[in-house]
């Protein structure tokens, strides 16, 4: 039983000045398996999600890729290596179009400049693969798209490169029932493929139907990282609630 | 696992098939201009400010000054007159494109301009030695305030402001209380007093007209080809035959003999005008079709986000400076060689406030991440017929700083309500 993860962090510890948000964070992500990432609202989620993806340098900590210790030190970095995230507040430019917000940071060029058909190609069958049926064209502005269409783009962004780790952070938060089916449809399907796919996700359902791994979070701290099929419902509502649940969880 | 996915599973994917397939609709004229019509009332309103209010500013003059306001000679010396204005304003295009704002880029001018004259007058130096210096301290205080404003991230408009002052204590001091230095040197002057030769304007007319039409219509040819977005070629051949129509009439109306005296003969397009197409060209192509000019409108739009995509903000912020004050050089450079010399008052008063109203007007956001070059253009001929417009009918000074006031106001609401607009349109 020794497949190394894909991501292996250990005793991360992150500040805001003198807010301390992640005490000793431990989480691992394995290839080929949808880990949920669980916790309430300001649980600290979104930043280790974020001292993932280089957005945040942590203060301490261990942070193993594939079994390598890596330093990340901006998003670009994690890029790289293979990690792409969904961001919670979707980090879309309004100003500019679908194809231009998929690229955006790594454009197709030919040459000295931008090779917008191919780019314009593959925005398409990524974006048909998600199955929006009001988007329209893929030249629109993102200030002219819904919230839900906003989201589909910022998943597609994340699953139109050839990467390792998938992360999304509540990416069916807007989505009507069909696309939140779609979205669960396309985690399992990028895990199947061999990545290691993170989802956060407040709904349980979800997260029953897709993951393998239950990561939970309770007030900065990680209160236990399960096999979904070991837990139930109910003990991972308690974690979420209480940071316990039995044997699972903080020591009281 | 247990798993509800199933039943959603097949309608999802059902739609996953057939789903863009609606986007590979021909785009035909009706739907273009319903398309245009929709983005007019969602506030983006591109050039058409500018053109409606230059063409409304042409009525007004030639009504109120019908024998000289479209005098060939006042039309040639209406284009002089917009050369400075127009290159200042395109540089402050990419300051603005990214949320920011440069108010020493007037100042930045008239310093590099003296430098540029000392060079010539005092120092005995070659008219491009001069040129080289000047765009290069242009691009040097660009690099100081976009480092300001970049890495100890202090708002542009304090950094601005203090150079706005500093730069004219530098000018002044290199010039001397109350001086001018005057610009004699040949090439220098040339640029905005001489003309290009009649054949010559014409062969670049006609091949710009031909390069526009070409690169049009092969990119129509190339998206239309691979099914992708692309505009009815109906609009795409009108578009061009407006841009050829224009080049080829400017070029005739600058071509005619322009000499209040039928001894001499003062005719073709001036030097400065293909410099400012130029720029045009190079500048366009930069935030169209480059990933350093799509960061520009990435770091304008949401520069969080840009970072997160991995793009280098600092740089992009420090860049857009140096452009822009590097073009304030060169628009300093064109204010000395129409006024033959450099006064210390050089590029300060209300330069930079033309510049700006110029691109704001031209369709450029002060809110950053929406502009083209072509803004300063359109702008800066609006702002130059005002200019104009107002020294033929003699109104006096405070007149003039009124209704120019009054003008920058009008297009930043303008800016304000179209942005408005859009974000209520938007969710
Ligand atoms: N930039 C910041 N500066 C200061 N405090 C922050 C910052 N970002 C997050 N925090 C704090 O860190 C804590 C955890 O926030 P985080 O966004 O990670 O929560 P979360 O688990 O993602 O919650 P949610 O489910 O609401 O998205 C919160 O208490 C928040 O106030
Ligand atoms: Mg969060």
């Amino acid at each position: 039983m020794s497949v190394t993860p894909a991501l292996d962090l250990r005793g991360i510890e992150k500040s805001f000045g003198s807010v301390t948000v992640l005490h000793d964070v431990a989480f691992s992500a394995y290839p080929g398996e949808v880990t949920a990432l669980v916790g309430d609202n300001g649980a600290g989620k979104t930043t280790l999600v974020k001292c993932i993806g280089g957005i945040h340098a942590f203060d301490a900590g261990e942070y193993r890729f594939e079994g390598r210790p890596v330093r990340i030190g901006s998003p670009r970095e994690a890029t790289r290596l293979g990690i792409e995230i969904v961001h919670q507040d979707l980090a879309l430019c309004e100003n500019l179009d679908i194809v231009q917000n998929l690229f955006l940071g790594r454009e197709r060029r030919r040459g000295l400049t931008l090779d917008e058909t191919a780019m314009e190609e593959m925005a398409r069958s990524t974006l048909s693969g998600l199955a929006v049926r009001t988007m329209g064209s893929v030249r629109q502005r993102i200030a002219t798209l819904s919230g839900g269409q906003r989201q589909t783009v910022a998943i597609a962004r994340a699953v139109l490169w050839d990467s390792k780790v998938v992360i999304l952070d509540e990416p069916a938060a807007a989505l009507g029932i069909a696309q939140t089916q779609q979205v669960l449809e396309v985690v399992r399907r990028l895990a199947d493929k061999g990545l290691a796919v993170v989802l956060i996700s407040h709904n349980m359902n979800d997260v029953f139907a897709v993951s393998d791994r239950i990561a939970a979070m309770y007030l900065g701290r990680m209160v236990a990282q399960v096999r979904t099929s070991d837990v139930t419902h109910r003990q991972v509502v308690e974690l979420i609630t209480s940071g316990a649940s039995g044997e699972l969880g903080l020591r009281r | 696992m247990s798993t509800d996915i199933p039943e959603g599973k097949e309608t999802a994917l059902k739609l996953a098939d057939s789903d863009f397939a609606t986007d590979r609709r021909e785009h035909d004229v009706k739907s273009a201009v319903l398309d245009y019509w929709n983005r007019l009332k969602a506030g983006e309103l591109g050039a058409l400010p500018a053109l409606i209010g230059l063409a409304s500013l042409f009525v007004l003059f030639t009504f109120l000054k019908p024998d000289t306001f479209l005098s060939t000679g006042n039309i040639a010396n209406l284009s002089t007159q917009a050369l400075p204005i127009t290159i200042l304003a395109m540089g402050l295009v990419f300051v603005l494109l990214v949320g920011e704002i440069d108010l020493s880029a007037g100042v930045a001018s008239g310093l590099c301009a003296a430098l540029m004259a000392k060079l010539l007058v005092e120092g005995g130096q070659p008219w491009y030695v001069a040129v080289i210096s000047a765009i290069a301290a242009g691009i040097i205080i660009g690099t100081a305030i976009g480092w300001l404003v970049a890495i100890l991230r202090i708002p542009s408009f304090v950094v601005s402001l203090a150079f706005f002052l500093g730069l004219q204590g530098i000018t002044l001091w290199l010039i001397g209380e109350g001086g001018t230095v005057p610009v004699r040197d040949e090439v220098i002057v040339a640029l905005a007093t001489r003309n290009m030769p009649i054949w010559l304007g014409w062969t670049l007319a006609v091949a710009c007209a031909v390069g526009y039409t070409a690169t049009q219509l092969l990119r129509w040819q190339r998206q239309h080809a691979r099914h992708l977005h692309s505009k009815p070629i109906e609009l795409v051949l009108i578009q061009c035959g407006v841009v050829a129509a224009v080049l080829l009439g400017a070029t005739y109306v600058l071509s005619l003999d322009r000499a209040a005296s039928p001894l001499i003969e003062l005719a073709g397009i001036p030097w400065g005008v293909p410099l400012v197409g130029t720029l045009l060209i190079v500048c366009t192509f930069i935030l169209g079709r480059t990933s350093f000019g799509r960061h520009i409108y990435a770091v304008g739009g949401n520069a969080e986000a840009a970072r997160r995509a991995g793009i280098n903000v600092v740089r992009i912020r420090i860049s857009v400076f140096m452009i822009g004050s590097g073009l304030a050089a060169i628009s300093g450079i064109l204010a000395a060689s129409r006024l033959n010399s450099v006064a210390v008052s050089a590029g300060a008063g209300n330069t930079l406030l033309y510049a700006v109203g110029a691109a704001v007007i031209g369709g450029t956001s002060l809110f950053g991440g929406r502009g083209k070059a072509r803004d300063a253009v359109f702008g800066g001929l609006v702002i130059a017929t005002i200019e104009n417009g107002l020294g033929l009918l003699g109104t006096k000074a405070y007149l003039s700083f009124l209704i120019t006031g009054v003008v920058l106001l009008l297009a930043a609401s303008m800016d304000a309500l179209a942005r408005r607009r859009r974000s209520n349109v938007g969710r």
